[in-house]
């Protein structure tokens, strides 16, 4: 996370912290597709309580935004309650895993546990709840509706499609999960197109994710009407630099076409 | 980059190690190494043996997973990602010093044929001593050490190391085996002034840089490294004392 802002990153985002410790799913949990990758970590993560110690780290460097999951409503109350006491600025609420029995999009796919979720966690901390969304719905902007009913004060879009490798001479799914989540290139119009109709369908601000491999893929991000961008696979595919690129390709297509902040690109391509 | 090759050529390296040959034109830099799938049981990282046309692993049966590749046979097909990591970078070194400790040893294989430089092969005993065949084709000087003086320097490879770069005057040190040999071959090329280049294994999970699940510090082994150079090595405050486990837990190393 460290490495992360001195590479030109405004914040960072955790990787989704539970109660307790957890190592995720066999290998093979990754591999590489021709647009991206296929992942299927299974949420690994080295439990709340072992985690103050690197979110104080972190922080010390810059704004952290604390990545949770749960399994009801408590638990994630319990958890963003644990990353605000931490010091995270912001918690955000993994509702949109593809991959992890009982947890991410198993919740996230139904409005109801969405708003049951997000408002119980608002009652619990200080500090702005993301809801983090699942594009695996025949509706995204429901979902966002839905977190914003709960008193969410942004959304996140998007998580990682439902994806699956066969390797044809072993004549098995590669993933020890056998099925995970694409990102990467080949998720970006989808995510894209998620945040368009997000926007016009909530009133709080979306950060979007998915697929961002340079400066032109985060304006699309923002002009569909994003007020921030996440980056995860282009710290593989192009390396830690991928935040220094972005933020000098974006202001330079910014001066280039007289935008004098983000804020003046957030939805412009819409009518 | 993903292949599915063809075993070639089982070697038979020692009671508990074997070696796998395998056809794949991709460029490949010593010291590299490909995650390698075995289905129902794991994923695991492999150093390369050799890196040319015909590339290898060596594996020694320690789990459950190198013990499923030993089954493997001539003909049986591998799943393979990569290869990943950085490698050796020997650009501009004149007389180098391989120093190998067990399984280390494969890692090494590929720098020590491409630059015939004198190397050090250390075991706890003479059955545990891997490679030395191959290795003795390529070099002059092969010394060989056992902790239990079975063959041999009677002691261990980075004390033997020490003998050797006192008397050799050698511009690189490069090593590979495990990290608590490491660690004392980093201290011994520190204090006798002679640069190291060493090969580090972390748990790993995507080999690309992208999960953080072998991250030492900030530096990710599967990206970043595994091969690190002595001023890195300086800065890693975990290098020697301090590993991550799959769930990403601090785990002491002694």
């Amino acid at each position: 996370m460290v490495r992360m802002f001195k590479s030109g990153a405004g914040a960072v985002v955790t990787k989704s912290i539970g109660s307790e410790p957890r190592p995720g799913h066999a290998n093979p949990t990754f591999t590489e597709v021709g647009c991206g990758y296929v992942n299927a970590m299974g949420l690994p993560n080295p439990g709340i309580d072992l985690f103050e110690a690197e979110v104080g780290m972190a922080s010390a460097e810059g704004p952290v935004v604390g990545s949770v999951f749960g399994g009801d409503e408590k638990e994630f109350a319990y958890l963003a309650s644990k990353m605000e006491e931490y010091g995270a600025v912001a918690v955000e609420l993994n509702l949109s895993c593809p991959h992890a029995a009982g947890y991410g999009a198993e919740i996230g796919s139904v409005p109801e546990m969405i708003t049951s979720v997000v408002s119980e966690v608002k009652s619990s901390v200080d500090i702005p709840v993301w809801a983090k969304l699942t594009p695996n719905t025949d509706s995204v902007p429901a979902l966002g509706r839905a977190a914003e009913r709960g008193g969410a004060d942004a959304l996140v879009a998007i998580n990682t499609l439902k994806a699956m490798v066969i390797c044809p001479e072993l004549r098995k799914p590669v993933l020890s999960n056998k099925f995970g989540g694409l990102s990467g290139p080949g998720v970006k119009p989808v995510g894209v197109r998620a945040v368009y109709d997000l926007y016009n369908a909530v009133d709080i601000p979306i950060i979007g994710v998915g697929g961002i491999t340079d400066w032109r893929d985060a304006v699309e991000y923002v002009m569909a009407g994003a007020s921030a961008f996440q980056i995860g696979s282009a710290v593989g595919t192009v390396g830690t630099e991928i935040f220094d690129k972005v933020n000098k390709g974006v202001s330079a297509f910014m001066d280039e076409q007289g935008f004098g902040s983000v804020k003046d690109m957030v939805g412009v391509a819409h009518d | 980059m993903i292949n599915v090759v063809r075993i070639i050529k089982k070697t038979k390296e020692s009671h508990d190690t074997y070696t796998f040959d395998f056809e794949l034109d991709v460029s490949a830099v010593p010291g590299q190494f490909v995650m390698v799938w075995v289905p129902g049981v794991d994923e695991v990282p492999m150093s390369l043996s050799k890196t040319g046309k015909i590339k290898s692993i060596t594996v020694k049966g320690i789990g459950e997973a190198t013990n499923a590749i030993h089954k493997m046979n001539e003909g049986d097909c591998l799943r393979i990602r990569g290869p990943y990591g950085n490698g050796f970078n020997l650009e501009g070194k004149k007389k180098i010093l391989a120093v190998a400790g067990g399984v280390g040893a494969a890692a090494l294989l590929p720098a020590i044929a491409e630059t015939g430089c004198d190397t050090i092969i250390g075991a706890r005993s003479d059955k545990e001593i891997i490679l030395d065949g191959p290795v003795k084709k390529y070099v002059k000087n092969l010394w060989i050490s056992t902790d239990d003086g079975s063959r041999g320097f009677h002691g261990n490879a980075v004390e033997l190391a020490k003998e050797k770069i006192i008397s050799g005057k050698y511009d690189l040190v490069i090593g590979c085996g495990p990290e608590i040999m490491l660690f004392f071959l980093h201290k011994a090329c520190k204090e006798l002034g002679v640069d190291c280049l060493l090969s580090l294994e972390r748990h790993m999970k995507c080999g690309t840089g992208v999960c953080g699940c072998c991250v030492i510090d900030g530096e990710r082994v599967c990206k970043d490294g595994p091969v690190f150079d002595s001023e890195q090595l300086d800065r890693l405050s975990d290098f020697g004392s301090r590993k991550r486990d799959e769930c990403g837990c601090i785990i002491n190393l002694r």
